[in-house]
């Protein structure tokens, strides 16, 4: 390339404490980063790109160690140099942009305020030029009110709107570095894009070098010059982003792409009397209204997809379905016939044929019961089994979500990964023998690879034992993968519904279209193509 | 929603009234009985139960005594016939001054000591400072207070006895109350300097304080600036409850000292019977717990953005 070597890493290698001892997490990482360069680093979670990239800041999150090779930034070798250099290059020169810029700013302080903190206390410039910077740099970013913006608590301020404000934060005292850490994967796909397209303009015209961190490639494919692949703290490869994308060299980046090419077989459209009907549900918590006039069915032995962003009401209708939050009009019927509003009013029956999967296994999971606790409890509450009976199901259960009774039976949820724990919950749910399972962003918190083995695990018991599934998610590509019918939802209401085909072709509502078009694809051009469109679009 | 807050302490502070009154309507014995003694007759008994107005149901007697303390008439004192208004208001001062006496020393002192002990954790200042206030803690109060008396007054720096009247000067009144507020000092400040510690500490994982160290920030601007904003609910709700302590707790330390305050006038009733004196002290003490934790509430309220700021 001939440009100036911005950070060079030689065989970096780091220790994470873990119980008594340590665990190499990065064995011998190599990094080169010219000036004005985009690196993306992407691998599995536990994969090491995190701490290499605050490695690249001579950080060492509590309980890490960095142990072995050199990290030289711009000549300055950042792991002999002595704690107060490193502090004076962290801020001004080499800035970070956490994943979550929610958690990642300071609750207790104005956006303004801490914006100014950097420039000012590395004497960069005063208080009164930073706050004049801000609002320029807020603009750029493409923040509402500019002006107005810094001045509120970041409670005050959207989840998007954060992440540009923190990336502004990032550029105040014009760094040569910085390091972006999964910056869009909380945000909604809608919402990613905007700031994914604010993110790469700021860098591109600011000649910024960035090491861009995700586990998304089609993400990571429209921000970076070079891709970077790690597997367990290892590298795997490393090569131009459009080299990388068109012809991986390893196996396991090739694994990378195939993710996306499960599908269900298509079904028939449904001809049955619905097994659950939603009819007319309007619903609010509190005065707050959530759900507005909201009709769908759910038939035996097929998927529903219910997709839309955060704060669309997805997860509020599986609440008025469990009766977990009655609805304030509408009626839920279930085989016909209708289902009492609240909880407390639902036979035994009534809440068996109904289960749940969670988002988050780790915490609906209870830590401190074991597993032959967790799956039996149900077959036991709602179907009465006991000994030999109980024991015998409870291994059934076990081999069907593909764990070996014998090793697993005794374990606690804090033994498990979190694709063995979402199979517990399955499990758990299964356990009930239900008509119906919702299943609610399941797959969110899983790596790519996990997931799909946790969707055909799903699409196998469904065939097995025709059961009907509702499942919540704002991942059009899991849809596209394993859904029968999708309903789409915005702000409480259903957009639009219909059979799989018939919603991924056009002509399409314009959220609809606008929900399709944001999901990134593994083609470079897609982002600068998207935003020519709908500028062209807005033009016109 | 500050309203509420003190509407609820009203309403607390009302039950607690009851509470106070139907506790000492359960004692065994006559007052009247108790007051007269030996010359007790049934002519001067009945007489002066018609002056006490014990004759009255319970309910009107109660009614009277709320609306009397409510514009500061305890009533008289069953013991010596003066008013109860005037045996507490002196104290009531000497007792809010050892207050607040004891916390000008110790609030600065623990705030500063769990402070530091957050931003050195686990170092020697840690551990030191932690053993010494635990130490200090699990010796009883007037354990302390004679182990003061013996090092301070034995050598003659600080008076052991508190002699202070209306006409003592401010100087004074700080200097003779020096050991007493020492004493309390002592006791007081483990708890606050320990939650301080804690609250920081616990913070010190955020993902917030991780991007202040990543921002460049020095170490103690972190805990200043970024962590002990975010802790101060649970030290303000502390301190809170350490200076309700400090005003109705320090009977012990009051005795030692002979210091003319609140908790002697306590035990001074309780052993001559007096139940009205009793009654309005008690009440009093309720009414610093509850208004110093609304206070607490208030301020962590306050503290907060997000309670603060609405969206």
């Amino acid at each position: 390339m001939g440009r100036e070597v911005l950070l060079k890493i030689e065989g970096l290698r780091i220790e994470g404490r873990a119980g008594e001892g340590w665990t190499e997490i990065v064995k011998g990482i190599d990094l080169t980063l010219h000036k004005g360069e985009v690196l993306g680093l992407i691998g599995e979670s536990g994969a090491g790109k995190s701490t290499v990239g605050l490695a690249a800041m001579g950080f060492a999150r509590d309980g890490c160690r960095i142990t072995g090779g050199s990290i030289l930034f711009d000549g300055i070798d950042l792991r002999q140099a002595p704690e107060a250099e490193r502090r004076a290059l962290r801020g001004k020169r080499i800035a970070y942009v956490a994943q979550s810029a929610a958690a990642s700013f300071n609750p207790a302080h104005k956006l303004i305020d801490q914006y100014c903190e950097t420039p000012v206390i590395h004497g960069v410039m005063s208080r009164e030029q930073a706050e004049k910077d801000a609002t320029d740099l807020y603009r750029r970013m493409q923040l509402p009110d500019p002006e107005g913006i810094g001045f509120r608590y970041p409670h005050q301020v959207s989840g998007g709107q954060l992440q540009r404000a923190m990336t502004a934060m990032a550029m105040a005292c014009r760094p040569d570095l910085i390091i972006f850490d999964e910056p869009t994967t909380a945000l909604d796909v809608t919402t990613q894009i905007e700031v994914l397209a604010a993110i790469r303009d700021i860098v591109r015209q600011s000649g910024t070098a960035a090491i861009y961190i995700t586990h998304d490639l089609a993400v990571v494919a429209q921000a970076a010059d070079r891709i970077k692949v790690l597997l367990r703290g290892d590298e795997v490869e490393e090569a131009e982003t459009r080299q990388m994308l068109d012809a991986p060299r390893e196996d396991y980046t090739k694994s990378l792409w195939a993710v996306r090419s499960f599908a269900r077989a298509e079904q028939p459209p449904a001809t049955d009397a619905p097994i659950l009907s939603v009819q007319n549900v309007s619903a609010a918590y509190g005065k707050v209204p959530v759900l507005d006039d909201v009709s769908f069915d759910i038939h035996a032995g097929r998927t529903i997809a219910v997709v839309g962003e955060s704060g669309s009401g997805k997860s509020t209708a599986a609440r008025v379905i469990t009766g977990l939050l009655p609805p304030s009009s509408g009626t839920v019927m279930f085989d016909g016939k209708p289902l009492p509003p609240a909880l407390k009013g639902r036979t035994r029956d009534q809440l068996r044929q109904v289960q749940m999967i969670y988002q988050m296994a780790d915490t609906a999971l209870n830590p401190k019961l074991k597993l032959r606790e967790l799956i039996g409890r149900p077959a036991q509450m709602y179907l009465g089994l006991q000994g030999k009976a109980l024991e015998t199901r409870i291994r059934d259960l076990l081999d069907l979500i593909e764990l070996d009774p014998d090793t697993y039976i005794d374990r606690l949820p804090g033994e498990l990964s979190g694709g063995q724990k979402q199979r517990i919950g399955i499990a758990r749910a299964l356990a009930a023998e239900p008509k119906i399972i919702i299943c609610d962003e399941v797959t969110s918190a899983l790596d790519q690879i996990v997931q799909e083995g946790i969707l055909k695990l799903l699409n196998r018991l469904q065939d097995e034992f025709g059961l009907a599934y509702m499942f919540i998610t704002h991942d059009l590509a899991t849809v596209r993968a394993i859904a029968d019918d999708v309903v789409v939802m915005q702000r409480g209401r259903v957009i639009e519904q219909g059979p799989k085909a018939q919603m991924f072709t056009p002509p399409h509502e314009p959220y609809t279209e606008l929900l399709l078009s944001s999901v990134p694809e593994m083609d470079p051009d897609w982002l600068t193509r998207l935003l020519a469109n709908s500028r062209a679009a807005m033009g016109t | 929603m500050i309203a509420l807050r003190i509407a609820l302490g009203v309403g607390l502070l009302f039950i607690v009234s009851l509470v106070i009154f139907g506790a000492t309507e359960l004692l065994p014995g006559d007052l009247a009985n108790e007051l007269l003694g030996q010359s007790a007759t049934p002519e001067t008994l009945a007489a002066l139960r018609e002056q006490l107005g014990l004759n009255d149901p319970a309910p009107v007697r109660y009614w009277n005594w709320l609306t009397g303390a409510l514009t500061g008439d305890f009533g008289v004192s069953l013991a010596n016939g003066r008013p109860i208004s005037e045996l507490i208001g002196a104290r009531l001062g000497n007792t809010v001054f050892l207050a607040l006496y004891a916390a000008a020393l110790s609030v600065p002192i623990s705030l500063i000591l769990g402070i530091l002990a957050a931003l050195w954790r686990n170092s020697i200042f840690d551990r030191m400072a932690n053993a010494g206030a635990l130490t200090a803690i699990s010796f009883p109060e007037f354990f302390v207070a004679y182990i003061l008396v013996l090092w301070l007054a034995q050598t003659g720096l600080f008076p052991s006895m508190v002699r202070i009247n209306p006409t003592t000067t401010f100087g004074d009144r700080v200097y003779m109350t020096f050991l007493p507020a020492l004493t309390l000092m002592l006791v007081v400040t483990a708890h606050m300097m320990r939650m301080t510690r804690a609250a920081i500490i616990n913070l010190m994982a955020s993902p917030y304080i991780e991007m202040a160290r990543l921002k460049g920030m020095s170490p103690l601007r972190i805990v200043l600036r970024h962590a002990l904003p975010n802790a101060l609910a649970p030290i303000i709700n502390v301190i809170a409850l350490n200076l309700a302590y400090l005003i109705t707790g320090v009977v012990v330390v009051e005795v030692v000292f002979v210091y003319p305050g609140l908790g002697q006038l306590m035990v001074d009733a309780v052993s001559n019977r007096d139940i009205a004196v009793v009654q309005a002290v008690a009440l009093i003490f309720a009414a610093a717990y509850v208004a110093l934790n609304l206070l607490a509430d208030v301020l962590s309220t306050i503290t907060n953005p997000r309670l603060m700021h609405r969206r």
